[in-house]
C-alpha cells in the first residue's frame, strides 16, 4: 500500500500528512512535486492542506492548472483514493472532480479552532470504521470553508449520499451555532458519486494524537487503509 | 488589443465582504446606500495581429476557464483596440 501527498508551491500541511501516514498508518509515503505526471504505483494520493499558489485569484484556482492535477483526475478516473484536505478540498473543487464551491467565511474570519463533525454517511472508503451519527473533535484553520453550490448540486448531494461530514455541536446536533463558516447546510466534507474522491475543510491530519487534543482523525485514515486493503473497494 | 475582464459574484450567492463594506458605507452617512457587491477586475493584453472576434474569443475562454468560478461567479468581457 503506497501513498503520495502532492506538494504544491505553498502546501503548509504536506508534511503533517506525511507525518500521519508514516507513523500512525505506518505505509511507505512520497512527497510528490506539483510538476509530476506519473502516479502509477500509488494507492492513494493526499491534496493537503495550505495556500497553493497563494491563494492568488481564488483559494485552489491556480493549483488546478499544475502539471500533477492532469494526472490526479486519471487517477481519481481510474478508482484510486484522492483525499483533499482543506486547501486540497478548494483544489479538487476548481479543478471539477467534486462539486460547489469554497467561499470566503460567511464571518469573514479566519477560522482556527477545533469544531464537532458528525459523520452522515459511513459507507464510503472514508468512513468505513465510523458510524453514521460519529460525532469527531477535529481542528479547521481556514478563511474560504463556506461550502456553496446550486440548488440542484445540493439535491444530488443530498440524493447520492455524498455529504459525508456535517458541523455539529458536541451533541451531534446540526446548529447553525456549531457552524464556523456559513457552509450549506452544516457541509464539512463531501465525496464523489463514486465515493472515492473526498474533501474535508477540517484537518484530520492534525487530530491523530491525543497530545494535540484529539486523536479522532485517526479513523478516517484507518478507513482509507482498510479500503484499500480490500482491493479498493469502499466499506 | 486590450481586454477587460470584470468578475462578480451571481446574484443568488451571499457576499459577506460586500456586506462588511455596505455596513462601513453605513458607518460614513451614506444612509441610502442599499447594497455593496464586490468583484474583480482584470486587463488583458492581447498582441495587435489578433483580430477583435479572435481577442474577444480569447478572453471569454480565459475568464471562463481561469478568472471566474462558474459556480459562483459571471463574467463580462470587453475588447477594445486601444
Amino acid at each position: 500500500m503506497k501513498f503520495g501527498v502532492i506538494v504544491f508551491p505553498g502546501s503548509n500541511c504536506d508534511h503533517d500528512a506525511y507525518h500521519v501516514l508514516s507513523k500512525h498508518v505506518g505505509q511507505p509515503v512520497d512527497f510528490i512535486w506539483h510538476k509530476e505526471t506519473d502516479l502509477s504505483g500509488y494507492d492513494a494520493v493526499v491534496v493537503p492542506g495550505g495556500f497553493s499558489y497563494g491563494d492568488y485569484l481564488r483559494a485552489g484556482a491556480l493549483a488546478r492548472f499544475s502539471p500533477v492535477m492532469k494526472a490526479v483526475k486519471e487517477f481519481a478516473a481510474k478508482g484510486k483514493f484522492v483525499f483533499g484536505i482543506c486547501n486540497g478540498f478548494q483544489i479538487l473543487c476548481e479543478s471539477g472532480l467534486l462539486p460547489g464551491a469554497l467561499m470566503r467565511n460567511a464571518g469573514l474570519h479566519f477560522a482556527c479552532k477545533h469544531v464537532n463533525i458528525r459523520t452522515e454517511n459511513q459507507s464510503t472508503p472514508y468512513t468505513n470504521q465510523l458510524e453514521n451519527g460519529r460525532v469527531l473533535s477535529i481542528p479547521i484553520a481556514h478563511a474560504e470553508g463556506n461550502y456553496t453550490c446550486d440548488d440542484a448540486t445540493f439535491h444530488s448531494l443530498e440524493e447520492n449520499n455524498q455529504i459525508v461530514f456535517r458541523y455539529c455541536d458536541e451533541n451531534g446536533e446540526i446548529t447553525p451555532e456549531s457552524n464556523p463558516n456559513g457552509a450549506r447546510s452544516n457541509i464539512a466534507g463531501i465525496c464523489n458519486l463514486d465515493r472515492n474522491v473526498l474533501g474535508m475543510m477540517p484537518h484530520p491530519e492534525r487530530a491523530c494524537e491525543e497530545l494535540l487534543g484529539s486523536n479522532d482523525g485517526r479513523d478516517i485514515f484507518r478507513s482509507l487503509t482498510h479500503a484499500i486493503a480490500e482491493n479498493g473497494v469502499g466499506v | 488589443m486590450k481586454a477587460k475582464v470584470y468578475v462578480t459574484l451571481k446574484p443568488s450567492v451571499l457576499d459577506p465582504q460586500g456586506k462588511a463594506i455596505h455596513h462601513s458605507v453605513e458607518l460614513m452617512g451614506f444612509e441610502k446606500i442599499t447594497d455593496v457587491r464586490q468583484g474583480k477586475y482584470f486587463e488583458i493584453a492581447l498582441d495587435g495581429g489578433m483580430s477583435e472576434a479572435e481577442a474577444q474569443t480569447a478572453a471569454e475562454k480565459i475568464a471562463k476557464d481561469v478568472l471566474a468560478n462558474p459556480v459562483i461567479e459571471d463574467y463580462r468581457v470587453e475588447v477594445s483596440s486601444s
